[in-house]
């Protein structure tokens, strides 16, 4: 019995004892933490995907307190969480838009200029003969943006990369990545995109890919607004000017321009009354 | 006998061609230039369409000091300036002349010249002119390789003869029929850069040229050194280690251990351009290789087209691969609408040619014994398999040659070299991306600076407002 107590008394003392040395010494050793740093840290989404450039949210937090970047780099948190960290740090952030990245080819059946068999990803083949696709600004289809995809939102099932936008946290690390500069970050406004970047002739283009621009100049007839223009033998949408009518896609013989408007429509409707959709498929 | 460690031992196949001697190919009907044959900036194109050339002419500008001219080959009709497949697999501008036949040549070809009456700097020019650059594959603009900097006086000067690479004999043709020229050229290259000291490195698989530079070699400050036969033997820091045993620092270039190299093909063009004012418009060209009928050695126009050669020569049915350049360096093209360029030493056409599977590392060690800049590829091999990007520069893949040893001797077939490229690749850009922001940060606290010097006024003049 006398153990016990004896024994509980001195845990009990050194607990004591420790506990004020931790007192004292967490006063006299305190990290002055600038408050702001952990509320932009809480207003930011928590990813960590990078996509700002900063190793994690928190790099980025403390460098927005610093003051040495702007508010606007968090790409999944998009406007919202900028103008929120405008307000915590007194910034003035003006609009802002969530951007998704556009993957700028759809030549899955483009033909073949050799057979590779080096290592597979999309940088080191473009070191070899600018690549093995005959069309020199095709997706080379070897995957370097879906490996770098933090979401989870890039598949490669037909030899080109499909982008889930309602999984996609907008990093824009894919359009870093690619070596051809084929997938492009753009505001979720622009609906209407010209998706091949190839810049030979008509024919030269045709016959390297089935699917690629071969600057016949209907869409610029077709334009009531003047916005697209083929330059360089591949069609440009001059975003100023377009307002996303769409009769450019009509136009289109070989199909490379696409209307984006009613898929994001429909999924930001989901997104709106999302509650009752799942209870009903829960049942 | 002379040589470096590490290297290995390919067959070297040049049986094929070795005897042939070097047939003056007829001019083609048209020849397409390409404005880039030299690293550095591609030339500026200096005529239209059109426009009459003769044999000789400067068709294209250099575009700043690490350029060169382009001249014609023949003399005619500029049919066109038109991108075209280039061996790197991109398209360049090619200049596209319509030939003639008469070959009239300019008014300043065939001046002959003494090398007594010419300076240093007049030879640079003279070598500048003509278009000059490595013949033996690099392309690097040679008067820019004799223009080194004051602190880095030269005092060997070795000429390139080994010729390593399996399959190639043009160097050895040129060796065997052309080597007074070559020896003049050595003595004007060597006064171009004021060296005293020069070699001429065979391997002693070429018994015959050796003997016969000997025999024609009447200056006492140039002599003729015979190598162990090894690949690479004939790479540029090999050879001065081999010759001189001088090692280049890693990272660094042969002027800073004070010795220069410079191919025997090259010293021909030099004697051209300098004793008799020809500017570099052909070229020796080896086409051997199992996949050709008729291999040879051929003096070929510049801009000559590569189909054409391989149509004279003959393609035997189960030819399924084209290298440029030998085996071990040359890059496999996808195509045969090339022309032959001033860095195109030898067509090379294989037979059953397959792709093979690559397995993993099993640390044999092979490519670290056979790696002649004493790397470990199997670390860069391994590095960049497991995508680490940091360690890229901590395993030296900067100071990679490229030269195959590794990938050669590899039990595994690992793509070892083509790792390395990709790792060189990636190095270059990180650094290119830091200067790009480095410049944007200074560029940003300059506007910031004269912001502030701008505002300054204003506060005054509010203040006294």
């Amino acid at each position: 019995m006398d153990i016990a107590i004896a024994a509980l008394i001195i845990l009990g003392a050194l607990g004591l004892v420790f506990g004020v040395v931790l007192a004292v010494s967490s006063r006299i050793f305190r990290v002055e933490v600038d408050e702001r740093v952990e509320k932009v840290y809480e207003a930011l989404p928590g990813a960590n995907c990078g996509g700002c450039g900063y190793p994690g949210c928190f790099a980025y937090a403390e460098a927005l307190v610093e003051g040495s970047v702007k508010p606007d780099l968090c790409a999944p948190g998009g406007g919202d969480v900028a103008r929120k960290i405008g307000e915590i740090l007194g910034l003035d952030v003006g609009d802002t838009v969530t951007k998704y990245p556009i993957v700028r080819c759809q030549g899955s059946q483009a033909r073949l200029s050799f057979e590779y068999d080096g290592i597979e990803t999309c940088e080191a083949a473009s070191i070899l003969q600018g690549g093995f696709k005959e069309c020199t600004t095709g997706c080379l289809g070897l995957g370097d943006c879906m490996r770098v995809c933090p979401a989870g939102a890039i598949t490669m099932r037909i030899g080109i990369p499909e982008i889930d936008e309602g999984i996609c946290i907008s990093c824009g690390q894919c359009a870093q990545i690619c070596p051809r500069n084929i997938i492009e970050m753009r505001p979720a406004d622009q609906y209407v995109h010209v998706l091949c970047l190839n810049r030979d002739k008509g024919k030269a283009a045709k016959s390297a890919c089935p699917s690629s621009c071969i600057a016949c100049k209907k869409c610029e007839k077709e334009c009531p607004f003047d916005a697209i223009h083929v330059i360089d033998n591949c069609a440009v949408i001059d975003y100023e000017k377009c307002k996303n009518c769409g009769k450019c896609v009509e136009a289109c013989p070989m199909n490379v321009i696409i209307n984006l408007r009613k898929e994001r429509k429909s999924r930001e409707k989901k997104k709106n009354e999302p509650e009752e959709v799942k209870e009903h498929e829960n049942i | 006998m002379k040589t470096f460690k590490g290297g290995v031992h390919p067959p070297d196949s040049k049986e094929l061609s070795k005897s042939e001697q070097i047939t003056l190919v007829k001019a083609p009907e048209v020849v397409s230039i390409p404005v880039a044959q030299h690293i550095g900036a591609p030339s500026k194109p200096c005529v239209e369409k059109g426009d009459r050339v003769r044999m000789g002419q400067v068709i294209a500008e250099a575009a700043g000091f690490v350029s060169v001219p382009q001249h014609s080959s023949v003399s005619g009709t500029v049919k066109g300036i038109e991108p075209r497949p280039h061996i790197f697999g991109n398209k360049v501008p090619h200049i596209i002349i319509e030939n003639d036949g008469s070959d009239e040549k300019t008014d300043e070809w065939g001046a002959e010249m003494e090398l007594s009456t010419l300076d240093g700097d007049a030879i640079k020019n003279k070598i500048h002119s003509a278009g000059i650059v490595g013949m033996g594959g690099a392309t690097f603009p040679t008067h820019v390789k004799l223009s080194p900097p004051p602190e880095f006086p030269i005092d060997s000067f070795i000429l390139n003869g080994a010729e390593c690479e399996p399959y190639l004999t043009c160097d050895y043709r040129l060796m065997l029929e052309k080597a007074e020229g070559i020896l003049r050229g050595c003595e004007a290259l060597m006064k171009g850069v004021s060296c005293s000291r020069g070699y001429i490195a065979v391997e002693s698989n070429k018994p015959d040229c050796a003997a016969h530079f000997q025999e024609l070699n009447t200056n006492e400050n140039i002599s003729i050194e015979t190598l162990e036969v090894k690949y690479p033997q004939g790479a540029e820091k090999q050879l001065i280690y081999a010759i001189l045993g001088r090692k280049v620092p890693a990272g660094g270039l042969p002027m800073q251990v004070h010795a220069l190299v410079n191919n025997v093909g090259t010293a021909y063009a030099v004697y051209n351009a300098v004793y008799r004012s020809i500017p570099l418009i052909q070229r020796v060209v080896s086409v051997t290789g199992q996949g050709i009928v008729n291999p040879g050695n051929f003096l070929v126009r510049i801009g000559t087209s590569i189909d054409d050669i391989l149509k004279r020569c003959g393609v035997t049915e189960n030819a399924n691969k084209l290298i440029l350049g030998g085996p071990m360096m040359g890059l496999a093209q996808k195509t045969r609408e090339l022309s032959v360029i001033k860095g195109t030493s030898g067509i090379l056409v294989l037979e059953d040619a397959e792709p093979f599977e690559s397995g993993p590392c099993i640390h044999c060690g092979r490519c670290v014994e056979a790696c002649p800049m004493n790397l470990i590829p199997s670390d860069i091999s391994l590095a960049v398999e497991a995508g680490r990007e940091e360690l890229y520069e901590s395993v030296y893949a900067l100071d990679c040659i490229e030269c195959g040893c590794c990938a050669y001797t590899c039990p595994s077939k690992r793509p070892i070299v083509h790792q390395a490229k990709l790792a060189k690749s990636v190095i270059m850009k990180k650094r290119a991306e830091e200067k790009a922001k480095q410049e944007q940060k200074k560029g940003e606290e300059e506007e910031k600076k004269e912001e502030e010097g701008d505002k300054h006024p204003d506060s005054v003049d509010q203040e006294k407002e």
